[in-house]
């Protein structure tokens, strides 16, 4: 059964249809269990909160530091204290020096790869304890404030989805990818 | 039987494992650690009481006897700053086999365990594929599935060791981030099949329904290799706190790329450069350099009994065992040593060991009541050995603590108390 005739029917009798083609007689081609409902990406704008480092799955918007600042005192200085100084070990999300003598303090500033990684972190997760309540302007301009707590852009340097992609993070290039040899 | 002519295989007091057979061996290894040392001889038994009323009815959920003692994981004091963050550990040293129930199986949450209604839950697959899909947990219980037994290992456990400090723990506490179940579920291949893979994508990005949306990125050639978006757990569906009602499996990969209450899965060109791989569950070296997507997990062996914190109650023959793992294939061999690797014997192992899965071995050993120190070691079937400390400490250095496969040492004194040591 081809992908277009698939995508042509409704999702229920679809299974039905399909279930019925599982049960074909042994040997036959169609042998073989489909029950994915076909969707469209635009039905998941609202779904895929997956915002990479090549700029796909940033939403429109954008936002300073300067206004991210009540942003964050609203949504994550209960946690995240003044200037992202943390009020635990996995809350600090400022400072650092991954040069330091001592064992580097490694946050969003001296440690992340990625600017967008940001985005998509507090987008997803943060609040911890309402998360997934901010706008997605909200979230860049949040976003932008802690880069400011970290030096890394100006408090009313504007983020959006492109010049957030363009920013090159302290750490950028400290990281080794392992992935080809497993 | 202290004095008799065992054969010794190795220094001070590890016997052939051959003998294990025919010795009274006294194990640690229940609940109530020192309560399993056998009638006195001479005893007169009787019929015991239970022996002369009915019991209790068939019951429609089972519970240990409450004579079993009380296992329980081991989980740390809820944090309002981290709401549902935290983790908790299997009873190692009070398991024996390779299957950890279900009930005592680790758990790691980054914002808590959801409660999620399957008949809302969706299963979407997007991204590089000629088409997306969204499935139903109805649905992908009609298709035909496979049963893997794996171990499933949280790339933190065992850090303490690497810190350093304090480390004085049980098994459960220093090592409890271990567990192995048989997963059984789709394989992921069949569903990325459904969709149509399209050839330039090489990163599947997954993401669970839980409030942090937690994602992690696999690699394309993993995806179609053997992983499973795995619906079942020991037979019955996977618990809330392992997925429910479904979750990615990576059979020997570091537990966090495991995505529990897996609900996305996007084809991508290059990783998502999620947090849970960047910020976390990364290696910094000692050259500051940071390893990213370390995935496997390394050959490890780990003695469960006698282990920290118990007592040997007099000097005698004991039965240490231990479980064994490697994400890099089966266990081929575990050596155990009690005079901290001066001197290794090879253990029996219980069973033929399964690839990435828990395998137990055994090894009987005399207990002279002087100082001991017991340590196991396991070979993998792709060659690796276990190291021992300093030489995860050479190669990884301090900042990191994640893929610690160190040698475990525990220290016996001369009144049978162990605690954790370095040697
Ligand atoms: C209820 C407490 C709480 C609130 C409120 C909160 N956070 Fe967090 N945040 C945490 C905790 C706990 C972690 C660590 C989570 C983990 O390690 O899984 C965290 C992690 C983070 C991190 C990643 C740190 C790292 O190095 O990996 C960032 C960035 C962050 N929060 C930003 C924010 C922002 C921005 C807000 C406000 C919009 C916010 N948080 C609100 C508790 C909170």
């Amino acid at each position: 059964m081809s992908m277009s005739s698939v995508a042509a029917r409704p999702g229920k009798v679809l299974a039905l249809i399909l279930l019925a083609a599982w049960m074909a007689p042994a040997g036959s081609q169609e042998a073989r269990i489909q029950l994915g409902t076909p969707i469209d990406e635009d039905q998941l704008s609202g779904f895929d909160l997956i915002a990479a480092p090549d700029g796909s799955g940033m939403p429109t918007g954008a936002g300073t530091a300067r206004q991210g600042r009540s942003v964050y005192e609203l949504n994550c200085l209960r946690c995240h204290a003044v200037n992202g100084e943390g009020v635990s070990g996995n809350t600090v999300i400022a400072g650092g020096d991954m040069r330091s003598e001592e064992s580097p303090l490694r946050t969003v500033g001296s440690y992340w790869p990625h600017a967008s990684t940001l985005f998509d972190f507090i987008r997803r997760a943060m609040p911890a304890d309402a998360p997934k309540t901010l706008s997605d302007d909200e979230v860049y301009q949040v976003t932008a404030y802690v880069l400011f707590l970290n030096g890394i852009v100006g408090e009313d340097e504007s983020i959006n989805s492109e010049t957030l992609t363009a920013i090159a993070m302290p750490n950028g290039d400290g990281f080794v990818d392992q992935s080809h040899l497993h | 039987m202290t004095g008799m002519n065992w054969e010794k295989a190795a220094g001070n007091g590890l016997l052939n494992r051959r003998h294990l057979l025919q010795l009274g061996l006294t194990g640690l290894g229940a609940a109530g650690a020192n309560a399993a040392f056998g009638q006195d001889a001479g005893a007169i038994l009787q019929i015991p009481e239970w022996s002369r009323m009915p019991g209790a009815n068939a019951s429609a959920y089972g519970e240990r006897s409450r004579y079993a003692g009380d296992l329980r994981r081991m989980a740390g004091t809820p944090d309002p700053i981290y709401p549902g963050g935290g983790a908790s550990r299997s009873p190692l040293q009070f398991l024996q086999g390779t299957i950890t129930p279900n009930a005592l199986h680790f758990e790691r949450h980054h914002a808590g365990i959801p409660d999620i209604d399957p008949a809302g839950h969706t299963l979407v697959i997007n991204g590089l594929v000629r088409q997306p899909l969204a499935f139903s947990y109805e649905n992908l219980l009609k298709y035909p599935m496979v049963s893997r037994i794996n171990f499933l290992e949280c790339s933190g456990n065992s850090g303490a060791l690497l810190r350093g400090g304090n480390a004085d723990g049980t098994a459960q506490s220093l090592h409890g981030l271990l567990s192995c179940a048989e997963w059984t579920g789709v394989p992921l291949s069949t569903l990325l099949d459904e969709a149509g893979v399209l050839p330039e994508a090489r990163w599947v990005a997954a993401v669970g329904a839980d409030a942090a949306s937690m994602g992690r990125s696999v690699p394309i050639e993993k995806a179609l290799d053997d992983v499973l978006v795995a619906l079942y757990q020991n037979g019955e569906p996977i618990r809330p706190g392992q997925g429910y009602p479904m979750r990615l499996f990576c059979p020997g990969w570091e537990g966090n790329i495991s995505v529990k209450w897996l609900t996305q899965l996007k084809l991508m060109r290059e990783p998502a450069q999620f947090r849970d791989e960047t910020s976390k569950y990364t290696d910094t070296m000692p050259d500051r350099s940071s390893l990213q997507f370390t995935f496997p997990m390394g050959v490890k062996s780990l003695i469960t009994s006698p282990s920290g914190r118990m007592n040997l109650p007099r000097p005698g023959i004991f039965q240490v065992t231990g479980v064994a793992w490697s994400g890099h294939g089966a266990i081929r061999r575990v050596e155990v040593s009690a005079d901290g690797g001066a001197t290794w014997a090879e253990a029996e192992m219980q069973a033929e060991p399964g690839d990435k899965a828990l395998a137990r071995f055994t090894i009987p050993w005399e207990w002279s009541g002087g100082p001991a120190v017991l340590q196991s070691r396991a070979t993998d079937s792709a060659g690796n050995v276990q190291p021992v400390r300093d030489e995860v400490l050479a190669a990884r250095g301090t900042i990191s603590f994640y893929h610690n496969n160190c040698i475990q040492s525990w220290g016996v004194d001369n009144g049978g108390a162990i605690s954790n040591v370095y040697v």
